[in-house]
């Protein structure tokens, strides 16, 4: 059994040349929830797409589910912020959250009756039943990410990386969501999640404080502190 | 009424071979162009259609198939947009737009230096539906075959770059090979299309119907039937006009699709409105009821 699903050593991220965080030093154990948090570009996608694969780390090492990211596939879901769900794409709510299982079936294999019920245990886990049927492109913005966030649960995955899952939805959405992450943590699933609301990390086991680089990292009382606070937002939180 | 409508087409041997033509460029164009509508791909698109001029050229001018041509032409603007994009730092858009001019220009200037290609010139950039041979209905059978099959093996990958890139690549799918496979298929519509309807006109086959079909598809496989459909249809009219009144047969076609696509717009842009209006009516009923 894997006791850390995913591990950081003296990680830099960041495009070609240019490092946006440096030093990120963290692990994490099955079921465990780490909460970035920052203003924009403070590096917190960055360090999402590095841990999904999609970026290379600058230097360091990196270790999800024990091998590089991006290797095992089938076991890491990620949810990108704002997925260009766009506006011209004739797909309904279903076919969306049916790719989620696209990573199982790779390019031959055909659905079965678990996938279908995988996908249909996501549509009612995030309330997406309803507008299961309804093309994407006429839903609000909430609606639309919740069915990006059923994809995502599709994918039955051990380790989860979501970018802002809660932009775009109301305070029952919000709600949803804390719900969601809590019974996959339940489960055994490692979340690692960005946002910008400091009331997302208050469950969390790490929290990461960034601004180009790490302000802060430990428990939320501790990565939360005042002086961090004002440092990366230039504000504390009300008492 | 029939002898309006139907009977050129059973009179006229070359009308029917036209028409056959027109139906497979259609279907393959349906395929290619709703990954190409869905993925913002027309840039490319356009400029894979210009770009395989000077390869027919020169193919004309050695006296080989100018399909082959084609296929070179198609590659070097492939592999050219990749290279300049890459190490040279620039977007897509410019590296694109760069390749594009380039070979048009090449294209241009290797015809100019030859009568005969000037005189052909036309008929590579417009196409000409009625000089088609049977023979090329079996290359266009074959590329509409391997098109299609690309189209379907590939389908995963190419529904999920549609949506995101990042969604496709944390699912195991190499983008960038599947981007190159798409291209590949853009190409190969390209080359099988041209003697139909043109390098030029070719980009109005690949867009237009799938951009009418997308308003009012729900699926990507119906949006690909949609497309054939209204495809096949623009084929039957603009030839039947084309024969009627001796309007350029390609450029008839591909204006018809734009009319459709302007046609679908505006009825889309009404059922939206009037969905919209629908769905406020509770809300003022609520509303009225409060008061």
């Amino acid at each position: 059994m894997l006791t850390k699903t995913v591990v950081t050593e003296n990680v830099s991220i960041g495009f070609g040349r240019h490092t946006v965080v440096s030093e990120i030093n963290f692990s994490t154990e099955p079921g465990a929830l780490v909460v970035l948090i920052g203003t924009n570009g403070s590096g917190k996608s960055t360090l999402l797409k590095t841990l999904a694969g999609m970026i290379k780390p600058l230097s360091g090492n990196v270790l999800v589910l024990g091998a590089k990211p991006g290797t095992r596939v089938k076991n890491v879901g990620y949810l990108p912020q704002h997925p260009v769900s766009s506006h011209t794409l004739p797909l309904r709510v279903r076919d969306v959250v049916r790719m989620g299982r696209f990573a199982d079936l790779g390019l031959f294999s055909r659905e079965t009756a678990m996938d279908r019920e995988s996908v249909e245990n996501a549509l009612k886990k995030t309330g997406s039943l309803e507008f299961a049927d309804k093309p994407l492109r006429d839903l609000s913005s909430g609606q639309q990410q919740r069915a990006h966030l059923a994809q995502v649960l599709t994918r039955q995955a051990e380790v989860l990386l979501l970018d802002e899952p809660t932009a775009g939805l109301d305070i029952n959405g919000r709600k949803l969501v804390a719900n969601l992450i809590a019974s996959e943590r339940a489960r055994g699933v490692t979340v690692v999640m960005a946002t910008h609301e400091l009331q997302d990390a208050e469950t969390a086991d790490i929290v990461m404080l960034l601004a180009q680089r790490v302000v802060s990292i430990g428990a939320p009382d501790v990565a939360l502190r005042d002086e961090y606070l004002r440092e990366c937002f230039g504000f504390t939180q009300p008492h | 009424m029939l002898d309006f409508f139907v009977r050129p087409f059973i009179d006229d041997q070359q009308l029917r071979l036209a028409f056959f033509a027109s139906v497979l460029v259609s279907i393959t164009c349906a395929v290619a162009g709703t990954f190409v509508v869905l993925r913002g791909l027309a840039f490319i698109g356009d400029a894979l259609s210009h770009g395989v001029l000077p390869g027919i050229a020169t193919a004309m001018l050695l006296s080989i198939s100018p399909i082959v041509g084609a296929a070179v032409g198609a590659a070097v603007i492939m592999g050219g947009v990749g290279l300049v994009s890459r190490r040279y730092k620039v977007s897509a858009d410019t590296a694109i737009g760069l390749m594009f001019v380039a070979m048009l220009s090449l294209g241009v200037i290797i015809t100019s230096r030859s009568i005969n290609l000037e005189e052909d010139l036309d008929h590579i950039l417009f196409g000409d539906t009625f000089a088609v041979h049977s023979t090329d209905l079996f290359w266009q059978i074959f590329a509409l075959f391997l098109v299609s099959l690309i189209g379907f093996i590939a389908r995963r990958p190419f529904l999920m770059m549609s949506v995101d890139d990042g969604l496709a690549q944390t699912s195991g799918f190499n983008v960038s090979l599947f981007h190159n496979l798409l291209l590949g298929m853009i190409g190969l519509t390209v080359i099988s299309s041209f003697q139909t309807v043109g390098t030029l006109l070719v980009m109005g086959m690949l867009i237009a119907p799938a951009a009418s079909a997308v308003m009012f598809a729900r699926r990507i496989s119906s949006m690909m039937i949609f497309a054939s459909l209204i495809g096949v249809f623009s084929s039957y009219l603009g030839l039947l006009i084309s024969h009627h009144f001796d309007f350029a047969a390609s450029a008839t076609i591909v204006l018809i699709t734009v009319l459709i696509f302007a046609i679908c717009a505006v009825i889309f842009d009404f059922v939206k409105r009037r969905n919209s209006k629908i769905d406020e009516l509770p809300h003022q009923h609520e509303h009225n009821h409060a008061h």
